[in-house]
């Protein structure tokens, strides 16, 4: 902060003055240089409303270190005619003038001087003049009290090329009284302090305004992940319609329940390697529900429940075969099983975890991601009710516009890819699947014969991508996330309204 | 899902109406179809190999539609067309009929030798009579087999399909299986004879048939098709005689599967619509090893009876059986009220192979009503929502952590056997580890015994950023464990890293004490928790401890050791904390 009485001074000035004044005036009539008034200006700014400012830019000439030389000592020229006594001077010593080179030939060419070099002892330098006028350090002198608008641009120019003179950019201030102009300072305290509210003084106290354009600081705290945020929600969701989570925390599955039970035939490509990680150890799950085994086996091979069947050779070899399960709907089976082995209830389930595709992996397709899903078992269940639990579902996401295509899956029927209106992109896109259970996926299990099972899945990842804006989903899930990425993801409350429909893709 | 290539105005000209993109995107929808893209062959080309090529290249409009994969009847365009008409109702569905040689003459015939029974002892057969061909409708046929072939047909493994002009051979044929060494003929676009060795040889290099090779490539005898001239039909599933090959002037094809009916079916029915008289096939005989003579194509109808109240019910609609019957009906599945009560009977024909159940019937009948005029309404199944006691706790511990400034890592459950052994210190054998049998690279070879190496590689990826890194991750890791029937169990578990230029245990240690707070857990060596020195080679010697929880080890924490620290490529100390969080459910 400049100080006080300097503040105060210029503040005295600008009391005087009608319409403001400019800072290089009053640097001018301070006698101080520029740049402290333009420290005292800011330190003014600060505090508040004293003064109110105008920022300004002008151009002027201003002479150079030897210009200034000059209009203190006289010109290079001057000063070598000054040097001449009457009786001339010799050529060499007249050199070793400091101006001596340049003051000899321009003062040559002034006629101020002869040279005669055939005098004995050496050529000697003779004035040929009474009096000279040194119009250089004249003009210079102007320049430097400020009137160098009574030079011509010709004679400026001249100065320029001669290195004495140069037109600089100056910034200044055009200053004028604030609204709450006074010409004495109060100092401003930065913060309130505990002595302050102790004494009262704070009551008598200015305190220095806050710049509340600036960042705040950031609050030193740890940060969820924004897909497990999302998790969070979807949860959140399924609880508030009454669905109860399935235990899924078994990523190591038989080929049995992932598709056996699920009437998926053993020579389906999704059974493939290329599209199912297979374990090696354990390779062989050891212990299934025999009966219902042979039912499957049965409903698979001959059909059965008024079903043809696939008419193959079911294998149990094939069956045992361990894997990371690909969808959740394996342990949907295994809870639907269970069911089946009591007196019958009505359930409503759901469970967000982890499957695993033994896929091409690519910007949106990793080897494991989140499932969403949600089941209801109930009798008489209709497909007009999957579409209304759907609705429901959706609606708390957002999204509200919604259609249903028919699709093929091996353990549904019907089938129904689910569709919403994406306002961005102006057309209809996929954000989930859905389906009733095939009797011959739920009559062997033992469930009662009027019983429907409806279900629906979608990815956890799809909708985070859309949410945040990530077009990798391996700037989302993994190791190689950017840290900065978690730490400045915002909550998942509802897709933004504009946003609305393209959230769940 | 397989996406089937037809060519627009062809599509348009046989529907008998234009529509513009939109309006056949919307037909699509209705009927299950995706209408996927629309291209030309000029697109593609420029597309996959650049403009230059695509020079000269036709620009006649293509629609790509995905087609469900159950519904081979829709893999070409005559398939198509068809289903399309009938559920607009411009056409009655076609009855398809199996008949005796026009001239009175004998049924063609397949004898199956006993030869073929380590290979594949089944195969059917049968003839289209007086077939007129044109170049778009060849190519369908040809496009139709390629498409069985890759889906129901699996890539060739269980079944493979030969067409042949029946005008260049003459029958009974012969399906054998001889050692490679022992066949030898002219293969399909080939100009010279080659033994099968030979030409195993020969494919391995074909972008297309290599594919195939393994079907049959360790056999001692090769699956082969002989006519009563010794003229190769072909040599399946790999390549087809040359002699014999399809030319578009044919007039009757010899189509052979292997293995199955249905496909046979579905070849035969959709191009018997060019037959002399349409929808005809002509039967041929299958004279198998044990005698058994058989007819093809079966070209099956089955009848189904179900209620239309069934129906009703299912979908969640009030139709009436007579209105139902309609709706099937243009679904290809003809059906009429018996006058029974509400009872319809639906008759399924060959090409609808996917019709299994009523429930399949349910759905056509939905989908010819249209999903999206069903009314959608709420079931009233009442059910009071339960969470799961292990996610809960997962849930309430996140949030704590977090406030207590630690951030989320979210890392694989899949990872390679260096990153949870050799990385750690630890000896593969003794992690307990579920190793995977087909992972395409090392990032896929075992699901995670421990969540530090995600931790410590998330750190690795960030080491720019400011320190302290302080990460934590609640998630399961999976074990072999004998007692589950799949021989393996997810374990959840709780691990948390501090990193930054000094090695931080005290924090670590405070965070295990604030877990431990938050558990309701007091400090008490018996009923409560305490730590006691440890070693393990993950950690520095002298650095570790392992947590114990009323008496039982739920974990260690301590400094990690110099050597796991630089194999995660890290430089500065790092303390972990690694504790399984079952125990306090």
């Amino acid at each position: 902060m400049a100080d006080t009485g300097l503040l105060e001074s210029l503040l005295r000035l600008l009391e005087k003055v009608d319409g403001g004044t400019d800072s290089q005036d009053v640097a001018a009539d301070l006698g101080v240089d520029h740049q402290v008034i333009v420290g005292a200006v800011k330190s003014l700014q600060a505090l508040g409303e004293v003064i109110s400012t105008e920022q300004k830019s002008s151009k002027h000439w201003e002479l150079t270190g030897e210009g200034r030389e000059i209009a203190e000592q006289g010109s290079h020229e001057a000063r070598v005619f000054n040097a001449i006594p009457d009786e001339g001077l010799p050529q060499n010593e007249l050199m070793k003038m400091p101006s001596g080179k340049v003051g000899f030939s321009k003062a040559m060419s002034n006629k101020w001087i002869r040279l005669d070099k055939a005098h004995e002892g050496g050529p000697r330098v003779f004035k040929t003049v009474e009096t000279i006028e040194d119009t250089v350090r004249d003009k210079l002198q102007l320049v430097q009290k400020g009137q160098s608008a009574k030079l011509e641009d010709k004679e400026k120019n001249e100065l320029k090329k001669r290195k004495l003179l140069s037109e600089v950019t100056v910034k200044s201030y055009w200053i004028t009284k604030g609204s709450s102009f006074s010409t004495t300072i109060t100092k401003q305290e930065t913060e309130l302090t505990p002595e302050m509210i102790a004494s009262g003084s704070w009551k008598e106290k200015n305190f220095k305004p806050y710049n509340f354009e600036a960042m705040g600081v950031a609050p030193d705290c740890g940060h969820l992940h924004p897909l497990m945020k999302v998790r969070t929600q979807f949860r959140q969701i399924f609880l508030e319609m009454g669905f109860t989570e399935m235990p899924t925390n078994n990523f190591i599955e038989s080929s049995f329940w992932n598709f056996d039970s699920l009437f998926q035939p053993q020579q389906h490509p999704a059974r493939d390697q290329h599209d199912t990680f297979f374990i090696s150890d354990p390779a062989l799950a050891h212990e299934f529900p025999q009966d219902y085994m042979e039912r499957v086996k049965k409903v698979h091979s001959e059909g059965g429940y008024g079903s043809q069947g696939y008419k193959y050779d079911w294998k149990i070899e094939e069956a045992q075969k361990n894997l990371l399960r690909t969808h959740t709907t394996a342990v949907s089976a295994r809870m639907l099983y269970k069911l089946a082995q009591q007196k019958f209830t009505p359930v409503k389930y759901f469970s967000i975890d982890r499957v695993f595709r033994n896929e091409t992996l690519d910007a949106t397709h990793l080897a494991e991601f989140h499932q969403i899903e949600g089941v209801v078992a109930d009798y008489g269940l209709t497909l007009g009710n999957l579409m209304g639990v759907l609705h429901q579902f959706f609606t708390k996401l957002g999204i509200t516009k919604l259609r249903f295509k028919p699709a093929y899956n091996p353990y549904t029927e019907p089938s129904m890819e689910v569709f919403s209106y994406h306002e961005g992109l102006k057309k209809w896109v996929e954000v989930g699947n859905s389906g009733v259970f095939r009797p011959e996926m739920l009559l062997p299990m033992g469930l009662p014969e009027g019983v429907s099972v409806i279900a629906w899945g979608l990815s956890l990842e799809r909708p985070t991508m859309i949410k945040y804006g990530i077009n990798n989903i391996r700037e989302l899930v993994g190791h190689k996330v950017n840290l900065q990425m978690v730490y400045d993801s915002p909550i998942f409350q509802k897709p933004p309204k504009n946003k609305t429909e393209e959230a769940s893709n | 899902m397989p996406t089937v290539s037809v060519k627009r105005d062809l599509l348009f000209e046989a529907l008998g109406q234009k529509y513009t993109d939109e309006e056949f995107d919307e037909l699509c929808f209705e009927f299950g179809l995706e209408l996927d893209e629309i291209t030309s062959e000029k697109d593609i080309i420029s597309r996959e190999q650049g403009d230059e090529k695509a020079e000269g290249a036709s620009d006649v409009v293509l629609y790509k539609i995905d087609v469900p994969a159950n519904r081979y009847d829709l893999l070409c365009l005559e398939g198509l067309v068809r289903g399309l008409q009938v559920f607009k109702e411009k056409l009655e569905a076609p009855r398809y009929k199996r008949v005796s040689p026009a001239d009175g003459g004998e049924p063609q015939r397949l004898v199956i030798t006993d030869e073929t029974a380590s290979v594949r002892p089944h195969a059917v057969a049968a003839v289209l009579h007086d077939v007129t061909f044109t170049q778009e409708r060849y190519e369908s046929f040809i496009e139709l087999q390629e498409k069985l072939h890759q889906n129901i047909c699996r890539k060739r493994t269980l079944v493979a399909i030969g067409t042949h002009d029946l005008d260049t051979i003459s029958g009974p044929f012969t399906y054998t299986a001889k050692p490679p060494g022992d066949i030898r003929f002219k293969p399909l676009n080939q100009s010279k004879e080659y033994t099968a060795t030979e030409l195993m040889s020969l494919y391995k290099t074909d972008g297309h048939l290599r594919h195939y090779l393994h079907i049959i490539e360790n056999e001692p005898l090769y699956p082969i098709i002989y006519d009563s001239n010794g003229i190769v039909l072909s040599m399946p599933p790999i390549i087809n005689g040359d002699n014999c090959s399809m030319l578009l002037n044919l007039k009757s094809v010899f189509c052979v599967c292997l293995q199955a009916k249905t496909t046979l079916d579905m070849v035969v029915t959709m191009f018997s619509e060019y037959c002399e008289e349409p929808f005809t096939v002509e039967e041929a005989e299958v004279v198998y090893p044990d005698g058994r003579l058989c007819v093809y194509p079966e070209l099956a109808y089955r009848t189904e009876t179900l209620s239309g109240d069934f129906i009703n019910k299912r979908v969640g609609i009030n139709e009436s059986a007579e209105s139902i019957a309609q709706l099937l009906t243009r679904m290809c599945l003809r059906s009429e009220v018996s006058g029974e009560g509400d009872l319809i009977q639906v008759e399924i024909p060959p090409t609808r192979a996917d019709v299994i159940h009523a429930c399949d019937i349910m759905e056509d009948a939905a989908i010819a009503y249209g999903f999206n005029n069903i009314v959608r309404s709420t079931p009233r199944t009442y059910t009071v929502a339960n969470q799961l006691p292990l996610n809960k706790l997962t849930e309430l511990l996140r949030q704590d952590l977090a406030a207590a400034g630690f951030t989320e890592a979210l890392t694989f459950a899949l990872c390679s056997e260096e990153d949870i052994a050799d990385k750690l210190r630890k000896n593969i054998a003794e992690t307990r580890a579920v190793h995977i049998s087909n992972p395409k690279t090392a990032e896929f070879q075992v699901a995670r015994t421990c969540l530090l190496p995600g931790l410590l590689k998330t750190l690795a990826a960030n080491r720019k950023m400011p320190l302290p890194l302080k990460l934590f991750e609640i998630s399961d890791v999976v074990l072999k464990d004998e007692t589950k029937d799949v021989g393996a169990r997810n374990n959840r578990r709780l691990c948390a890293v501090y990193y930054n230029k000094s090695p931080g245990f005290e924090v670590i240690h405070g965070l295990l004490d604030r877990v431990m707070q938050l558990l309701d857990v007091k400090p008490d060596r018996n009923q409560g928790y305490h730590i006691q020195a440890a070693e393990d080679s993950t950690f520095f010697p002298g650095r570790c401890a392992e947590i114990f929880s009323c008496g039982k080890s739920i974990g260690h924490l301590g400094v990690l050791h110099p050597d796991v620290i630089s194999r995660f490529e890290l430089t500065m100390p790092c303390s972990a904390i690694d504790i399984d969080i079952e125990p306090f459910l």
